[in-house]
């Protein structure tokens, strides 16, 4: 915002080198789904992390992150998976696992053991810093 | 379900799929449904959405074929239309035709061309997978086309056969038409507004949006019949013009928010914690310099430029005994001299009602500027804490979601770098732990009385901490008053109260943080402990302060009149003795001869002030050393030493949020309070701050790590507020009483003279403000009326507060409706999803029942116990017979079956009895033979 750069520093583009789910960012946003962005892809992943997408908007794609394996449901192993990555796999199995087992405990409205995107939405929805750090800034 | 499919369509319309459905009529919309999939069962069927969500080509066509409700009523008439030409036709054969009636009442109105063109962004919108599309497109044109000529021919035929449409009809539904297009001209518009809203990709995206500003654009003139048109495009002008300028000086304001690229960089490195310490700064600058230029252009400048000049009376001079020294630096340091005698403080102001060819009330401005600093702050900073608890409200209450938002929302997308992520995962990890430890130890009793019995010690111990430092610095104020009325004293007991103030909150801190390890409290609340023991430390201090300084004024208000006695018999005998010899006109005497008072309104703004640049000093010095040196020893140490420096012991340090924070609130505070009586305090305040924002930038950059365990802070920042608020509120109360109670000095100030300071409004309603006005005040003022004024403002805050206390408790009863809402809706779900299962094992269960039964007459009662070990064979049997027989209802069925267990919606229906539903009614003597496994 404000910041007339159009040239990517290097320093700039290592600096998102630390994000978990870069893989995952890449593969939501590419249409081939293996990370090979198209300039239309960037810009979609862009305008989908700039502070004025809708907050609808980012929960969607929030959703295709976490869902690992493209099921739309985020089940069990998908939010094994993201514990893995945002810990860096430093918590014990029984540990993840009662943490999945809590967040499907919580999150899921109808039961069915796993995350669709009316419950993630749900979820989202109460989340109070979920807007302020589901955005990227150049 | 194909994944695939259900995917694109998903992507595709999941956001307008409820719209659309709304505008289904039920009945033919089930009914329908039930024609075209015949797998689905009847629960999908009641429950639309779901239902909906199937994709398969024809579904695709209903949606899309009504379009708007006024489609529907036309449809409907056609239907009642219908319904006389042909009686009862069935309803599936009726809907493609009518499709085709509606389209060729619309050709008549546009003519073919023109509606073949409408009808592409349809089509266009239709389609979901963009690469197949334009083929597809093609495809379904020309198939389309052909559909269409055919149905139109059958039409034809029956329009010209009995009911004929008059002319009348038609024009209505000409403008119907109108309407229909209008809409749809108004769908568009909405579609290109809400464009930036749709999960689509990009290209999709721009070119759903051409389709739709070109339809727009060749409609919009056509509604307006050719007049409007002019109007309209100048319209579309200026608004497509006034988005832009929107834009960019949205742009442009946030360019001119100052050090915004600062504070975003050092967010990007420490997170949003430690940034909201430099936008609470940032905020704390803009307030100060709003009361900089109260101050300066309203009392400051107008006595610079209009008032008496410096030197011309005994206030604005400085008196022969101090004359030598006045420009020494020492002395200049502690504020004496020059500067005592300058702008800065009170004692400068001269008591003249009006200054300067403007008639400017100088007094007046500066009573009503002492009151508006106040007056200002205190707005703004109720301002912000009510936005702030608004957006608190607003999206707060997640407590049944901890492990959840842990999860989701925990990743902060905007770090960018290697050490914060590092940082990030440690602290994201330690928060997961402390979770799980919560939840294993929620019921967990440990030994309640040792900690107890701790807590209670440490508070003891933290209470003596407090007394003491109070002690202390009452002792200290003390000690400075002889040393004031002594002669020669050094430099330590000049500012001994200064350095023993700055060590006390140097020292207390990391001694308080020691004694709270005692506790063994969760760190957030041990957080908002500390913050409130280092804030009562600094609030007694400050207090204690305060009254020493009180003292110290009361003894100088006992010898005012003495002094007041000495001046007027001075100026007695110096003009007496110049009645002697009348032939040589003695000059007047030079002001700085007269004898003055010791104006302790001065005194006080000269505490306040030395008081805070000490407060500088020692915020940058230990910045410099604690943080920039040590960063440096470790940093160039760590080559030459026995162990790991960095990692060791000293290693960087973190940045201190809480302390840094107090510091500003309480810096702010004295700067409140010391305002009324010097008002170049708040000027030198404006210097600190934006240099403070500058150095701390750069040592927080340079010399600073993030923090090991990061803390919200948009949760805490109301805390701050609310701290700030207290403070200002506690500041308030010195000045009011001093305004209040004592009598200015006789010989300084702009009050001089007066016997309280408020009497200079008295004066200006008196003598400025015509009588009545007067006569208004004096009745305002009286007790009588001022009693029940308050009395009324309690009785509004009761009633505010009572009703928003009911407002709270509508507002959770909400709450609790909707969880219960959801909890109902779960439980419907469940039920229909357990009536479904019901059924087909009814279904089986007959079934079974036959097959037993003829299974038993041919083998008797040994194989009934054979047969039920085998009931799945059975039933994959059962249910190929049944599929056969009843299309593909039962596939559908059992994997909903499957894919929605029963077991864990126990709780929804008494297990038992679902369980008892469920089973079948197997052969009765089987149950009781039979292994009891199943």
């Amino acid at each position: 915002m404000g910041n007339k750069q159009t040239v990517f520093t290097p320093e700039q583009l290592d600096a998102y080198q630390d994000n978990p789910f870069r893989e995952r960012i890449a593969q939501v946003f590419s249409q081939d789904g293996d990370g090979n962005m198209t300039l239309d892809d960037f810009l979609d992943m862009f305008s989908v992390m700039s502070e004025m997408a809708p907050r609808d908007l980012k929960a969607y794609y929030a959703f295709k992150i976490y869902d690992f394996n493209n099921d739309d449901y985020i089940c069990p192993l998908d939010l094994e998976k993201t514990m893995i990555k945002l810990t860096r796999g430093e918590l014990t199995p029984e540990e993840v696992g009662l943490v999945c087992e809590k967040v499907i405990n919580e999150a899921d409205v109808d039961n069915d053991g796993k995350l669709s995107l009316d419950d993630f939405q749900n979820m989202i929805l109460h989340a109070p810093d979920f807007l302020s750090t589901f955005h990227i800034r150049i | 379900m194909a994944p695939s499919t259900h995917w694109v369509y998903t992507i595709g319309n999941w956001r307008t799929l409820p719209s659309a459905m709304s505008r289904f009529p039920i009945p033919e919309h089930g009914v329908g449904w039930c024609l075209l999939c015949p797998l689905l069962s009847c629960a999908d069927l009641v429950d639309g959405k779901r239902a909906s969500r199937k994709p398969s080509p024809e579904a695709e066509a209903t949606r899309d074929k009504p379009r708007s409700p006024s489609n529907r009523k036309k449809r409907t008439q056609e239907s009642r239309r219908e319904g006389k030409e042909g009686g009862s036709r069935e309803i599936k054969a009726s809907t493609p035709q009518r499709k085709n009636n509606v389209r060729r009442k619309q050709r008549e109105v546009f003519g073919e061309e023109e509606w073949s063109k409408a009808e592409k962004p349809w089509n266009g919108k239709r389609k979901r997978d963009r690469k197949a599309s334009h083929r597809e497109q093609e495809e379904a044109k020309s198939k389309e086309k052909h559909i269409q000529r055919k149905k139109e021919k059958q039409l034809k035929k029956h329009s010209s056969s009995p009911s004929v449409p008059n002319s009348s009809d038609e024009e209505s539904i000409a403008e119907e038409e109108m309407a229909r297009i209008m809409e749809q001209v108004e769908e568009k518009k909405q579609v290109i507004a809400t464009i930036r809203n749709k999960p689509w990709p990009m290209v999709k995206k721009l070119e759903v949006l051409r389709e739709a500003q070109a339809f727009v654009e060749k409609f919009e003139g056509a509604l307006g019949k050719g007049k409007g048109k002019k109007f309209y495009a100048y319209k579309m002008m200026m608004n497509k013009k006034w988005i832009k300028f929107k834009r960019d000086f949205n742009n442009f304001k946030t360019q001119c928010i100052p050090w915004e690229m600062k504070i975003k960089e050092i967010e990007s490195h420490f997170g949003s914690s430690v940034a909201s310490y430099f936008i609470f700064l940032r905020w704390m600058y803009g307030v100060n310099l709003v009361l900089f230029g109260l101050i300066f252009g309203l009392v400051i400048i107008p006595e610079v430029l209009m008032g008496m000049p410096y030197g011309s009376i005994p206030r604005k001079t400085i008196p022969r005994a101090e004359e030598e020294k006045a420009m020494d630096f020492s002395v200049l340091w502690d504020f004496e001299g020059y500067i005592k005698y300058s702008a800065l403080f009170y004692g400068y102001y001269n008591n003249q009602r009006t200054i300067g060819w403007l008639k400017y009330r100088l007094p007046m401005a500066y009573f009503m500027v002492g009151v508006s600093v106040f007056g200002y702050s205190l707005m703004v900073v109720i301002r912000s804490m009510a936005s702030n608890a608004q957006e608190s409200t607003g999206e707060g209450n997640g407590d049944n979601f901890t492990f959840s938002f842990k999860m989701f929302t925990s990743w902060d997308y905007l770090i960018g770098n290697p050490e914060t992520a590092d940082n990030k995962y440690a602290s994201i990890t330690t928060s997961f732990k402390e979770s799980i430890v919560d939840e294993q130890e929620s019921n967990k009793e440990e030994n309640i009385h040792l900690t107890r019995f701790l807590r209670v010690l440490a508070n003891f111990l933290i209470i003596c901490c407090l007394c003491g430092s109070g002690y202390l610095i009452y002792f200290v104020v003390k000690r400075s008053q002889e040393f004031s009325k002594m002669q020669n004293v050094s430099w330590y007991e000049r500012n001994e109260v200064e350095i023993v103030m700055s060590l006390l909150g140097m020292f207390c801190p990391p001694l308080f943080e020691t004694i709270a390890a005692l506790e063994n409290y969760h760190p957030r609340i041990g957080l908002k402990w500390q913050l409130g023991r280092i804030f009562a430390l600094f609030l007694g201090n400050l207090y204690t302060f305060l009254l020493a300084l009180m003292d110290d004024v009361h003894l100088k208000l006992a010898n005012e009149e003495a002094i007041k006695n000495i001046t007027h018999w001075t100026l007695f005998n110096y003009y007496n003795a110049s009645m002697w010899n009348e032939s040589v006109t003695r000059p007047p005497l030079h002001p700085a001869d007269v004898p003055r008072g010791s104006c302790w309104e001065t005194t006080v703004g000269i505490e306040f002030v030395r008081l805070t640049v000490s407060d500088i000093l020692v915020t940058f010095i230990t910045i410099l050393l604690g943080d920039f040196l040590r960063a440096c020893f470790v940093r160039f140490m760590n080559y030459c030493w026995c162990w790991d420096l960095e990692a060791g012991f000293p290693s960087y340090s973190e940045f201190d949020i809480s302390g840094n924070v107090l510091g500003l609130i309480f810096n702010q505070g004295m700067i409140w309070m010391g305002s009324f009586y010097a008002p170049g305090l708040v000027g030198i305040n404006v210097l600190r701050l934006l240099t403070s924002m500058y150095f701390q930038c750069w040592a927080v950059m340079s010399s600073n790590v993030p923090h090991e365990r990061v803390f919200k802070a948009s949760k805490s920042n109301n805390f701050y507020m609310g701290l700030l608020l207290l403070v200002l509120f506690l500041s308030l109360l010195p000045v009011a009483y001093t305004i209040m109670t004592l009598p200015p000095s006789f010989d300084c100030g702009p009050f001089s003279g007066k016997n309280r300071m408020y009497d200079v409004i008295q004066e200006t309603i008196e003598n400025d403000f015509p009588t009545f006005v007067s006569k208004i005040f004096g009745y305002i003022a009286n007790p009588g009326l001022i009693i029940p004024a308050i009395l009324l403002m309690a009785l509004a805050i009761y009633y505010l507060n009572s009703v928003s206390k009911g407002l709270a408790r509508a507002n959770t009863q909400l709450r609790k409706k909707i969880q219960a809402l959801r909890e109902a809706e779960k439980t419907s779900k469940s039920i229909k999803a357990n009536a479904a299962v019901k059924s087909l094992q009814d279904t089986f269960a007959n079934n079974f029942k036959n097959m037993s039964q003829l299974q038993t007459t041919e083998e008797g009662n040994k194989s009934k116990s054979d047969h039920q070990n085998h009931p799945k064979k059975k039933e994959e049997g059962d249910t190929k017979n049944i599929s056969s027989g009843r299309g593909m209802m039962l596939p559908a069925s059992l994997c909903l079956a499957v894919t929605k267990p029963p077991g864990p919606r126990s709780g929804v229906a008494p297990p038992g009895k679902t369980q008892s539903q469920l089973q079948p009614p197997r052969s009765s003597p089987g149950r009781g033979k039979g292994n009891p496994g199943q």
